[in-house]
């Protein structure tokens, strides 16, 4: 049988956050979470990169139409998140902190549902261009 | 002439918002710029000054020492920030890149030793936006 091949669709989106556990006093927030605790917010233009694995299909040579994948992520993602405050306009956040981690998480399973069971998803998001999180985790980097 | 360039990069929340207008008069001018809850972004700042090198030590000016410049004056006012709350010399303003240049210009200037020409800042808002200011 042939290998898998991976195919990936990058999209962006642009977005206001802060980091902050309700269940701790303000200086404990401060002390974990630094300047990303401003109580004002602060921002990032965040990189989204989909990942999908499979056989390509012998009548089209597709994995995926990577055009559906963006409509996909378009549709289920960027408009949920694009120029919007996670903390206060996505019910996502109402009661998960919006760090890359679990942004990541979120998009997966916002996504997951949309894509054929036969093909293997996996999500990297950018919060910065330092800072990125896998999920799922895997060992290949 | 030689032009030698620091970037820097700070990341903060901004909307695009007119307080004279109603909000559906925003929402039509400046669209989801206008979240009332804001958005943001990550910016990177290009600062290029103009100089001829020294003899002595081959520099226009020390990067180091204008990188500390510029984290001083401008990075810390703005990084992990509510542009249009948190920033003094944005208040009463539009915060958009546009004014954000021409009041990072007016911040940055004063505080360059009398020997460093300002030649001209960038400021990318997105990859695909950016504004440019050559000062007045």
């Amino acid at each position: 049988m042939n290998p898998k091949v991976a195919i990936f669709r990058k999209e962006h989106f642009n977005a206001a956050h802060r980091l902050h556990n309700p269940n701790w006093d303000d200086e404990t927030n401060k002390s974990i979470f630094g300047k990303c605790n401003n109580p004002n917010y602060h921002g990032h233009n965040y990189d989204l990169i989909v990942k999908i694995i499979g056989y390509p299909e012998p009548e089209t040579g597709y994995v995926i139409d990577t055009k559906k994948l963006s409509d996909i992520i378009k549709r289920l993602v960027i408009e949920r998140f694009d120029h919007k405050n996670l903390n206060e306009d996505c019910l996502d956040f109402q009661h998960l902190n919006p760090t890359v981690e679990n942004i990541a998480i979120v998009i997966y399973n916002l996504i997951r549902p949309a894509i054929d069971d036969a093909l293997e998803l996996q999500i990297r998001l950018f919060e910065t261009e330092n800072n990125f999180a896998d999920f799922p985790a895997s060992s290949n980097f | 002439m030689v032009y030698i360039t620091r970037i820097e990069h700070f990341n903060a929340a901004h909307k695009l918002f007119n307080p004279n207008w109603s909000k559906a008069e925003n929402e039509a001018v400046f669209g989801k710029c206008a979240n009332e809850n804001w958005h943001g972004h990550n910016f990177t700042l290009y600062v290029t000054i103009a100089g001829e090198p020294n003899p002595d030590t081959g520099f226009v000016f020390d990067v180091k020492k204008l990188s500390t410049i510029i984290n001083a004056c401008i990075i810390d006012k703005l990084d992990h920030k509510n542009l249009n709350l948190d920033v003094d010399f944005m208040q009463g303003k539009l915060c958009s890149i546009e004014n954000l240049i021409i009041g990072i210009w007016e911040q940055l200037s004063p505080n360059l030793p009398s020997d460093v020409k300002l030649h001209a800042l960038k400021l990318y808002e997105t990859p695909r936006i950016y504004v440019e200011y050559f000062g007045k």
